[in-house]
């Protein structure tokens, strides 16, 4: 039943595209159709397989990455409240800074090749990672805290047998949102300065007017970020307690 | 367990200056159930949580002192309304929690000891979620008596279930706690009258001690004298309410 509704929303919006493609009689290179797209795809799968592969890895590692580096910064702060007054201000303030901005200074730092693409998924993820997983261990109720006191438990064993196991739910739509967000920074390091990935492919494609090859890839990237998602659910979906 | 000494809590609290409850002692028989009952408000918590060694929002003057000498707080088993199950822990992890967060192994054999005495054999591997409220009830009674405490402090655990399985539980618990000085906090006459060996009700002007039944605790549900003095004690409570 989902299958099929999914099937038939994706439908619905190829014929609408078809649609406004021939009402307006867009010439092909503004606005090509559903059809010229799969074509075009079909022809360059090879092309944009490479170019997925490389934008995939850019965007695993980051997730990777950023997790590990958000998980170690909500735990620190949760843990020290001199780490609270000290970086928490600077976390908001980096994130008041547009990404978009960095990613020329990133380049410059790390490079053409992966890392740069990997610092701006970690970038766009750290902060959502962070401040989702540090909520959570603040958010302990006060009653386990209560129960724990009078169990005697150190700080530590509240932390890891109560605090960190009571977080894992907002840990995981943190993670949830962090696959959304990771091909986006992915995609952005890549515009700013590669010679692969996805993001470089839309932009070679537009700068030569193969309009056709920009959709194949753009829509190759939609897939591959819904997917992401997709996978993401499923993984921490133990995590969010959604099995109860 | 060691054995459980009277327990006496003498003083004042106030909250921004305001008084919470006047100076006053209550003093816990050893070994026997002490019910406090009152409306809200009155500041019965704060004296349990006191005890217990647990934050409060007011500032108290006074001691808290055991016939023994020994410090009280560390010695206590605490179980609340809520029945405080980690909802990602099964059965017998909860009921294990205290020795898993002070780095101790759990004695297995007690453990299962205690849940089968809750008659929760069946239930052992279950997730919290997949419980009744009774049987939630009895998981966090076991984890309290795996504690093995001398002193077991009471805030309303029964006063979420349904009539029946709140009686179920109430003899349940008196049987279980035999012998430890219990301090049960509640706002339930009923629940006061069935199981308490002395019965105290707070007011804003003070602590009024009434006389239990003469009948063992727990007492049978229509027992005339404990259907009196749930009636007494309800008097009491609505008298000071006016």
């Amino acid at each position: 039943m989902k299958a099929l509704s999914a099937l038939a929303a994706t439908l619905f919006a190829l014929a609408v595209w078809q649609a406004i493609v021939t009402l307006t009689g867009l010439p092909k290179f503004i606005l090509p159709g559903p059809a010229l797209v799969a074509e075009t795809w079909w022809q360059n799968r090879w092309l944009i397989a490479e170019h997925t592969w490389v934008t995939a890895v850019e965007v695993m590692i980051g997730l990777a990455c950023g997790t590990a580096l958000g998980v170690i910064t909500a735990l620190q702060l949760a843990n020290s409240r001199a780490a609270r007054v000290l970086v928490r201000p600077m976390l908001v303030f980096t994130q008041a800074l547009p990404v978009f901005a960095l990613a020329p200074l990133l380049t410059l730092w790390l490079g053409y090749g992966l890392w740069s693409k990997v610092a701006m998924a970690v970038l766009i993820i750290y902060f959502p990672i962070t401040s989702s997983f540090f909520d959570g261990l603040m958010r302990t109720p006060q009653g386990y805290l209560d129960l724990a006191r009078t169990m005697q438990a150190s700080p530590r064993a509240v932390l890891w047998h109560i605090r960190i196991p009571a977080a894992l739910p907002s840990l995981a739509s943190g993670m949830r949102l962090a696959a959304v967000y990771a091909p986006i920074g992915a995609v952005i390091g890549e515009w700013v300065g590669s010679s692969q990935g996805l993001g470089y492919l839309m932009l070679l494609a537009n700068g030569r007017a193969k309009t056709d090859l920009m959709f194949a890839a753009m829509l190759t990237l939609g897939v591959f970020s819904v997917l992401l998602h997709w996978g993401m659910n499923r993984a921490t979906a133990r995590m969010a307690g959604d099995g109860h | 367990m060691t054995h459980a000494p009277d327990l006496t809590i003498s003083g004042q609290a106030s909250i921004d200056g305001a008084a919470l409850f006047a100076p006053l002692t209550l003093t816990l028989a050893a070994g026997q159930w002490t019910c406090l009952l009152g409306g809200s408000g009155v500041g019965k918590t704060t004296i349990l949580r006191l005890i217990a060694g647990l934050e409060t929002r007011a500032k108290f003057l006074g001691q808290i002192t055991a016939s023994d000498g020994q410090p009280v707080a560390e010695r206590v088993a605490y179980m609340a309304q809520d029945d405080l199950l980690l909802p990602w822990a099964t059965v017998a992890q909860n009921v294990t929690l205290g020795a898993r967060l002070r780095g101790e192994t759990s004695d297995l054999a007690r453990r299962d000891r205690m849940i089968a005495r809750m008659r929760l054999q069946d239930h052992l591997t279950k997730k919290p979620a997949e419980l009744s409220g009774g049987q939630r009830q009895r998981v966090a009674l076991a984890r309290t008596l795996m504690e093995g405490r001398p002193i077991v402090l009471l805030d309303e655990p029964f006063s979420a279930l349904d009539a029946r399985t709140r009686a179920d539980m109430q003899d349940l618990a008196a049987e279980a706690l035999q012998g430890r000085t219990v301090l049960l906090v509640t706002h339930d006459p009923a629940e006061a009258a069935r199981l308490g060996q002395s019965i105290t009700v707070m007011t804003p002007q003070g602590l009024l001690r009434c006389t239990p039944p003469h009948a063992p605790a727990p007492r049978k549900v229509d027992d005339l004298e404990t259907l009196e003095t749930q009636g007494a004690l309800l008097r009491l409570l609505r008298e000071d309410a006016a």
